[in-house]
């Protein structure tokens, strides 16, 4: 266990951690504002990446292809907002669950159609490209550093919109109590659709990003949704401080655990079955989280709504 | 000589936040008395109760039941013991005919629930239970409508009905004139009257007429404290009382 | 139903045979199906209906938490991969028979359902679902991992169940015919649950819980005890759908068959139990015939489980009760 790999892995536990915050972020604001729950918002991120790829094959500059990527997946978002997720906000959740359970279905194959089933790549922007050196003998790869620190400066932008304007006072507002704002006269539609258009921006720009550094494939979507669901349970749902510090803590449990389970495990077992139950443990370890929590405190860390 | 009482609280207290809802509050309830707790709106009585039911857990002060320290036990099980209430807001199984509803009560007091053969619905002995109970709050014409559909003033009467097969060594009712007309609380009171004395009961409600027909003794809560308790004449007296509720009530 | 009680014996059996016409169309259609299955593809049919009543199994059991007690559960799934990989392990190890790969398997799936049932019952609503996939994943993942029983690739079945040494099992057929039975099994008991003093507790605990607990039930007592039935179920689902398939893997027990499973209810609709069996039959005969068309079934498969969710409340049965409601009316 030496303390470059510590470091290493820690700076990789805070970059999926980041990753996780810009998912959940919208995930956690469309569930606490409208209660509504979208299984479909992993797609966005999923598609995030596919047009991202789309656009610099089409352009070969990233920063354009970033652009109109994250353009687009705003008008895609918001067009499956009008045409089917408006019909739901009233439904109850299970309804939901079916709804955008269809939608994933249905976009994971699109994307199967029109892509190919093979996984995509997007490479590195130049200037990006490449590792820096960190510390004596402690290479990191500079893209790693761009999304930690993207993903920080939108988690900042986040916080001060959410905090200091008018609109981010009634997402909170809307967060603890919708039927409240409404009443108010506040045109909750066009509320929701400001919340939902910038949830779908977040989840897009997390795919765009991610994109150089993961394959892009179909179903590329599900397995980070429910690490994002994970983290706006523990975080607290319809709250934004929740998920950014619930999305920080799996994504260094979940990095950190994988990278030395087996070490931890030898520590207890011998060297053999330490690397079956290891990595099994490690795989589990997010999720015996979550139910610690809950055991806890069944509503998660920081609930919006004063239950 | 003092445990004749069925119930006692001894400084219950409650807060929420910097609020005291609850404060000090000490009274008993004797065996086959109407004990009726009055105050204005927001005096707690609400809270009250849902402290002795086991709905909210008090900060402070016990509760003793039958003798037995019940302070810590969960709604439930008090309810197994013999705690029965009403709730101010109507509280029932709207799915399940007005009949189902009384006989799930009938059914927590005849054996094991947990007997998962044989349909429940054809038990004679708890359907001829529970339409006793239905008969006594004048709802036997009903017993089989889905009790989502009944008026309003039936569905209080549903409640008690309901309380009533529970069997119980104490009934707590929250308002249950609540938002009924003239002539059904008018019937609810001459159903009160009727089971006086088979059990001790503690009265919450608002309309001073019914309070002072049933009332054996009154209890007077105002900001969470215990203004008054005694007769209905000893609290109508009072001038503590009638400057801070009943002067403008008795108008 | 209470009418059928007071009449006379014909009559009671006439109302019998008429408030159930549902349930004994679909087994009698289940049992006489492989008479028809002798030209072609017979194989295919009965391997196909056999995996619809295995799913109903587990569609039954989602149903009695779903439909009855409020408590979505997107981590069924779970169960099904249970039983399925407890008689995988035993059968590497070479244990096939029954008598102890049964009891087993229900026991791996009711124990998996306690641990799991106490910290989820803790919790209500959509808390519950995320937690109930939560515990789905871990056993997903853990199953990823057991590199000596396959892993991520899954585990191949070399010898189905044997009853004191007899190939039960054998063929497809026989395993038609058991499947049916424990179909018929799981619906009866599911049945006499919900009508059951226990049943009435636990309906009325979705309804409403304060209501059950002020009148002297301890409300999560009941919905642990349906939680371990459905697990049991679900594990049964498994034993059989391992020995259907011989084969198992962790995508049986993925989110997205939960998911599916929580389709297969609503589909047929919900809180009905012959919803179960029907949904899930819906389920897997569209997954077949769309498949059969186009590689690409999902894109049509998707949108129209957006139609159900948004136009077709109480699924099939409910939509055929209103277009009876209609012809009359």
């Amino acid at each position: 266990m030496s303390t470059t790999l510590l470091i290493v892995q820690t700076l990789n536990g805070l970059q999926l951690g980041v990753l996780l915050f810009l998912i959940a972020a919208g995930l956690t604001l469309v569930f606490g504002v409208m209660d509504f729950i979208n299984l479909a918002h992993g797609v966005q991120y999923m598609l995030g990446a596919y047009l991202a790829v789309m656009f610099y094959g089409l352009t070969g500059n990233f920063l354009i292809a970033l652009v109109l990527a994250l353009f687009a997946a705003l008008i895609f978002g918001l067009l499956l907002e009008f045409v089917v997720f408006r019909h739901l906000y009233d439904r109850d959740h299970l309804d939901q669950v079916i709804a955008t359970f269809g939608i994933i279905m249905l976009l994971n194959q699109s994307v199967k159609l029109i892509w190919g089933a093979a996984p995509l790549s997007l490479p590195i922007p130049e200037i990006f490209s490449g590792s820096v050196v960190l510390m004596p003998g402690l290479l990191y790869p500079v893209w790693r550093l761009v999304i930690i620190v993207s993903g920080l400066a939108v988690a900042l932008i986040l916080y001060l919109l959410v905090s200091h304007t008018r609109v981010g006072m009634l997402v909170r507002a809307g967060a603890s109590n919708a039927a409240m704002v409404s009443a108010l006269g506040v045109d909750i539609r066009r509320l929701f659709m400001i919340v939902f258009g910038f949830g779908t921006m977040l989840a897009g720009f997390a795919g765009i990003m991610i994109a150089p550094i993961l394959s892009v494939e179909p179903g590329m979507g599900d397995t980070i949704l429910i690490l994002a669901f994970v983290v706006i349970v523990i975080g607290g749902i319809g709250s934004i401080r929740g998920a950014f510090i619930a999305a920080l803590l799996i994504g260094l449990v979940d990095t950190l655990g994988r990278s030395f389970s087996v070490d931890i495990m030898r520590l207890f077992l011998a060297p053999s079955p330490a690397r079956t139950v290891g990595p099994a443990i490690a795989s589990m370890l997010i999720y015996l989280l979550m139910a610690l929590v809950l055991y806890f405190r069944p509503a998660g860390l920081f609930p919006a709504k004063g239950r | 000589m003092a445990d004749e009482a069925v119930l006692r609280i001894e400084g219950l207290g409650k807060n929420f936040g910097g609020l005291r809802v609850t404060d000090d509050v000490t009274l008993d309830v004797r065996e086959g008395e109407l004990h009726a707790v009055i105050g204005p709106n927001g005096a707690g009585k609400t809270t009250l109760i849902n402290q002795i039911s086991g709905l909210l857990a008090p900060d402070a002060g016990r509760i003793v039941f039958c003798g037995e320290d019940v302070t810590t036990l969960p709604m439930h099980t008090r309810a197994a013991r013999g705690l029965a209430r009403s709730f101010q807001i109507t509280s029932i199984l709207p799915g399940f005919s007005a009949l189902e509803n009384v006989a799930l009560a009938v059914q927590a007091r005849s054996g094991t629930s947990f007997r998962f053969f044989g349909r429940a619905s054809s038990e004679e002995a708890l359907n001829a239970a529970a339409r006793q109970s239905l008969a006594q709050v004048g709802l036997a014409e009903r017993a089989d409508v889905p009790a989502g559909e009944l008026s309003h003033g039936e569905k209080r009467a549903l409640e008690l009905a309901i309380a009533l097969a529970m069997e119980p060594k104490l009934l707590l009712l929250d308002e249950p004139m609540a938002g009924t007309g003239h002539d059904e609380s008018a019937r609810l009171v001459s159903v009160l009257r009727s089971l006086k004395g088979r059990f001790p009961m503690v009265l919450v409600e608002h309309d001073m007429g019914a309070v002072f027909a049933l009332a054996d003794r009154i209890s007077v809560l105002i900001y969470g404290r215990i203004l008054a308790s005694g007769t209905p004449n000893q609290v109508r007296a009072d001038p503590q009382v009638v400057a801070a509720y009943l002067g403008d009530e008795m108008e | 139903m209470t009418e059928a009680a007071l009449s006379a014996a014909p009559t009671a059996r006439r109302s019998f045979l008429v408030g159930n016409a549902l349930p004994i169309a679909i087994f009698v259609l289940f049992a006489v199906l492989p008479a028809f299955a002798v030209f072609s593809a017979e194989t295919y049919l009965l391997s196909l209906v056999t995996r619809v009543m295995i799913f109903a199994i587990a569609a039954l059991a989602l149903d009695l938490l779903m439909g009855y007690g409020a408590l979505v559960s997107f981590g069924h799934a779970a169960f099904i991969g249970l039983g399925a990989y407890t008689i995988g392990i035993l059968s590497s190890h070479g244990i096939t028979e029954i008598l102890i790969a049964l009891p087993v398997a229900l026991v791996v799936a009711v124990l998996f359902a306690w641990l799991t049932g106490i910290v989820c019952l803790r919790t209500k609503g959509v808390y519950f679902i995320m937690i109930t996939l939560a515990f789905g994943q871990m056993v997903y993942f853990t199953a990823s991992s057991l590199a000596p029983y396959g892993g991520d690739d899954g585990l191949t079945i070399r010898a189905r169940s044997t009853l004191a040494g007899l190939p039960i099992f054998g063929n497809d057929r026989a395993l038609y015919y058991i499947s049916l039975a424990c179909l018929l099994g799981a619906y009866l008991l599911c049945r006499a649950i919900v009508a059951s003093r226990f049943g009435r507790v636990y309906r009325g605990a979705r309804e409403n819980p304060l209501r059950v607990a002020t009148i002297g039930f301890e409300v999560y007592r009941y919905q642990l005890v349906a939680y371990l039935i459905a697990g049991a179920l679900g594990g049964l689902s498994g034993f059989l759908l391992g020995n259907a398939t011989d084969f198992v893997s962790p995508a049986y027990m993925s989110w997205q068959r939960s998911g599916e499973l929580l389709i297969m209810v609503i589909l047929g609709g919900m809180g009905t139990l012959n919803g179960a069996i029907i949904g899930a039959a819906a389920f897997i005969l569209a997954e077949e015939w769309l498949s059969g068309i186009t590689e690409h079934w999902k894109v049509i498969f998707g949108p129209l489980l957006v139609l159900v969710a948004v136009f077709a409340r109480g699924g099939l049965i409910g939509i055929a009760t209103r277009l009876r409601g209609m012809r009359r009316g």
